[in-house]
């Protein structure tokens, strides 16, 4: 009897010892909400993590965001208008239903149904063609080097799941009820979610038949919104969460200083840059009147040489970025390094305006977001200060983004004469970077949607023609440097830099940061 | 009793359409939402295709037409962001806004009124002017401050309140809430007081001044010539006829409370409607920031009306003139 009761409340202890260790649950908290489930809504780097630890696209990104198989084991270029994809087998969806070549062609179908934010994924004029269960091909109209780059967050749904919960069609925006499915997924990723209250919490659970082997060693993952700063960080602090993204630039050395949490930094993708309407014969908000002073280079290069991103990167930033001749991050492009940035020198500058004519400076206004990029209206600021010293008046709107991106974009065709933009290529390709940000538009936008300056060099329309079709990587890579040398030598656009990532992380964790801000939990060991 | 009702009612009306259309004139400067709803690939022939779809190209005169049609069969729409119906997303948002706003208005009361009579009788007395310094710093400090310092101590130091979020919620009917859990409760102290703060002050400085005035008046002095126990001159008498104006300016705080209860929530990452709207207007959510809006005009107005007829309660004059009228 006694001997019973002692090897029972043994058992017990045991059982008590082991439950704590054996459970891990990772919470995580993010300044913005994880709304719709479907990921086809919503083509922004939060909500496509977050989706990713529970579905799959055909490939996967590394943690050095190289390309890896995903649901496809291995693909083929049988020709560079036909490419194969091997998909793997064996794999099922969170719902037990097996994974197969319908899967892909009606993933396909979806991401171009009318409500989907993801179109770009593919081009509009590609075909999936189902060679058996477990191959397809997909057919192009034009070469296309880069086809599978954004392949990795094209997430593959089930058909008969889709079917069965009305979600053939991505939510569209203007519908006036909401699917059901919107708030569920069911994919074939590590994770599945258990619950989900948008803008609340989000719990997730492993997923037990994935089909890969897991690198993490959780039993279960919850995530919070947390918007506020300073919020966010204390309950870092008080070990309430595990890890937060982002730590606000003045709140790193306090993390540091505390022996539980630490702060992982890394570079960030997006650049960060200045655009001078070039595209106006007459600048719109200026002293000039009857000309455009941006259209001649020697005016903007002028400013390019007035900004002293040292003191931006020490001042403004407090070294959380790394300045940037070019406007892709170094980690995209292999021939970054040939770029060197054109010094900072006023008096070189100084002496640009007065052979442009501008001798005693004049006056623009700039427009800058205050809620969009690290420490934007401070950038702004200092831009405004260095440029006043070779005699350029900046008169500074800093405004909320959506009222930013209203006036300085295409929908108030580019009311702007001086701004600030940031921009990650999706498709992580210098060729995205051309056609949005220096390929050439008109005065709605059509050519170059994210030019909010209008430069135009006419050698890059037939420059960026040629990038997109041609599949020999070095003859590629000698055009790509050849439209930033161009961009380079007339300063059309000014790149500033790329922002750093900054994540608050429990000591307790160890995980991956991978450079697009994906939070990716299925690579996270806790102790 | 009905003909007054029946002439509020028709100012309700007047008073909600009035703000709708200050709200509407106001949305033309919020900025573009089309922005925040696309990925940066699409294509400017999409952009403008939603734009088109969502009516944002059409005159205002036409939007706030339509706006007030539907508003009136209560459908508000689907929100830009979120992509549910704003009936839902209210629904969803607005207990744990009413929770925080009850819990702290009766922070207020609770703690407020005491203070108040106690200051009123005791007025040199050293706990006196403790009470009115305290209630001095909850006055002047602004709430996120408190927010944060409240969150610094308890949280961050002590380990003891939990600095965010609402805590466990258990569903009661329709309503979801966070009052019948320990973590629940746990985490409405700090948003409460932090809430609450301000409106406590209010309550014990009007209170302390009306006990002060009403002290002086002769009924009361009759009433101590009479003998009558401290007691029931202080709270029998005294406090009583303190009341009329303590309750209106509750009440009216009841609707302030819910309705800025915006920053205390984006302190604390309540999910009330407060950090709802905030979020609303980062992202130019057109129907969210319409209901919300509706919405703070209606409860203001719906507690105008309870506050007249608890008036009517509490002050006998006002009852035998309402019949006399």
């Amino acid at each position: 009897m006694k001997l019973k009761t002692l090897v029972v409340a043994g058992a017990m202890a045991l059982g008590l010892a082991a439950t704590p260790a054996a459970a891990k649950t990772f919470r995580y908290a993010f300044q913005g909400d994880l709304n719709a489930l479907d990921p086809y809504t919503l083509n922004e780097s939060f909500t496509l993590g977050a989706l990713g630890n529970v579905m799959e696209g055909l490939t996967k990104r590394d943690k050095d965001l190289k390309i890896i198989p995903g649901l496809a084991e291995r693909w083929e270029i049988v020709d560079p208008l036909k490419w194969r994809f091997y998909l793997r087998k064996g794999v099922q969806f969170h719902n037990g239903e097996a994974f197969t070549a319908d899967d892909v062609v009606f993933s396909l179908d979806r991401m171009r149904s009318p409500g989907s934010q993801i179109k770009t994924r593919a081009p509009a004029d590609m075909k999936a063609v189902k060679v058996d269960d477990h191959t397809v091909d997909f057919v192009l109209a034009s070469p296309n080097p880069i086809l599978h780059a954004e392949w990795d967050t094209w997430y593959i749904y089930s058909k008969p799941w889709s079917e069965a919960n009305g979600a053939t069609q991505a939510q569209s925006p203007t519908a006036t009820s909401l699917n059901p499915f919107a708030l569920k997924a069911n994919g074939t990723g590590p994770f599945t979610i258990v619950s989900h209250e948008p803008g609340v919490k989000t719990v997730f659970k492993p997923n037990p038949s994935w089909w890969g082997k897991p690198e993490h060693n959780l039993t279960e993952v919850t995530f919070q919104t947390i918007k506020n700063d300073a919020t966010r960080v204390a309950a870092l602090l008080s070990g309430e969460i595990d890890m937060m993204d982002p730590v606000p630039v003045q709140d790193i050395d306090r993390i540091k200083s505390n022996p539980n949490v630490t702060v992982l930094i890394g570079p960030e993708l997006r650049t960060i840059f200045l655009n001078m309407d070039s595209f106006r014969d007459e600048l719109l908000y200026s002293s000039v009147k009857g000309k455009n002073p941006f259209k001649d280079a020697r005016v903007r290069k002028a400013f390019y040489q007035a900004i002293d991103m040292e003191a931006i990167h020490t001042k403004v930033m407090r070294g959380m970025s790394v300045n940037s001749a070019l406007l892709i991050s170094p980690l995209l492009y292999a021939r970054a390094g040939e770029f060197k940035r054109h010094p900072y020198d006023v008096a070189a500058a100084k002496k640009l305006l007065s052979e442009a004519g501008y001798a005693s400076g004049f006056e623009v206004e700039m427009d800058c977001p205050n809620d969009r990029y690290v420490n934007d209206e401070g950038i702004c600021q200092a831009v405004a200060q260095m440029l006043a010293r070779v005699d350029i008046k900046v008169k500074l709107n800093a405004m909320p983004k959506a009222k930013y991106f209203d006036k300085a974009g295409p929908n108030k065709k580019y009311d702007s004469s001086f701004n600030l933009l940031g921009w990650t290529p999706g498709s992580f390709d210098s060729w995205n970077v051309i056609e949005n940000i220096i390929g050439c538009r008109d005065a709605d936008g059509k050519g170059g949607l994210f030019n909010y300056g209008g430069y135009c060099n006419p050698k890059m329309p037939e420059l960026n023609k040629k990038i997109l079709v041609e599949s020999d990587i070095a003859k590629r890579d000698a055009m790509i440097a050849e439209a930033f040398r161009l961009n380079h030598e007339e300063a059309g656009v000014i790149p500033l830099h790329q922002q750093s990532l900054a994540w608050g992380v429990s000591k307790k964790v160890e995980m991956a940061q991978r450079a697009d801000n994906q939070i990716l939990f299925y690579w996270v060991k806790m102790k | 009793m009905l003909a007054f009702a029946i002439r509020r009612l028709f100012e309700a009306a007047l008073v909600m359409v009035t703000v709708a259309l200050i709200a509407f004139t106001l949305f033309r400067f919020v900025g573009d939402p089309i922005n925040q709803m696309v990925g940066q690939d699409t294509s400017i022939e999409d952009r403008l295709k939603l734009r088109e779809e969502l009516g944002l190209n059409e005159p205002i005169v036409v939007q706030f037409g339509r706006f007030l049609g539907n508003a009136a069969r209560f459908d508000f729409g689907i929100s830009y962001q979120v992509k549910q119906p704003v009936t839902s997303i209210i629904a969803d948002r607005f207990p744990a806004t009413l929770e925080l706003a009850l819990a702290a208005a009766l922070f207020a009361v609770v703690l407020g009124i005491p203070m108040g009579v106690y200051t009123g009788i005791h007025r040199d007395s050293w706990l006196s002017k403790f009470f009115l310094t305290v209630s001095l710093i909850g006055i002047s400090l602004p709430t996120f401050l408190i927010g944060i310092l409240l969150i610094y101590v308890f949280a961050v130091k002590l380990g003891v309140l939990p600095s965010f979020g609402r805590g466990e919620v258990v569903r009661v009917g329709f309503w979801r809430t966070g009052l019948l859990t320990t973590s629940g409760l746990k985490a409405i102290i700090m948003p409460a007081v932090t809430l609450g703060l301000f409106q406590m002050t209010l309550v014990t400085r009007l209170v302390r001044a009306e006990m002060l005035e009403v002290l002086r008046t002769d009924y009361i002095k009759f009433a101590r010539a009479r003998g009558l126990p401290d007691r029931a001159i202080n709270f029998g008498h005294a406090l009583k006829n303190t009341l009329v104006p303590v309750i209106t300016v509750i009440g009216l705080q009841l609707g302030a409370i819910i309705a800025f209860a915006i920053i205390t929530e984006t302190v604390f990452q309540w999910p009330g409607m407060g950090l709802m709207f905030i979020q609303a207007v980062q992202n130019a959510d057109i129907p969210v920031m319409a209901a919300y809006l509706m919405l703070v005009a209606f409860l203001f107005i719906l507690i105008n009306f309870i506050v007249d007829l608890v008036y009517v309660r509490v002050d006998p004059r006002i009852r035998i003139f309402g019949r006399a009228g």
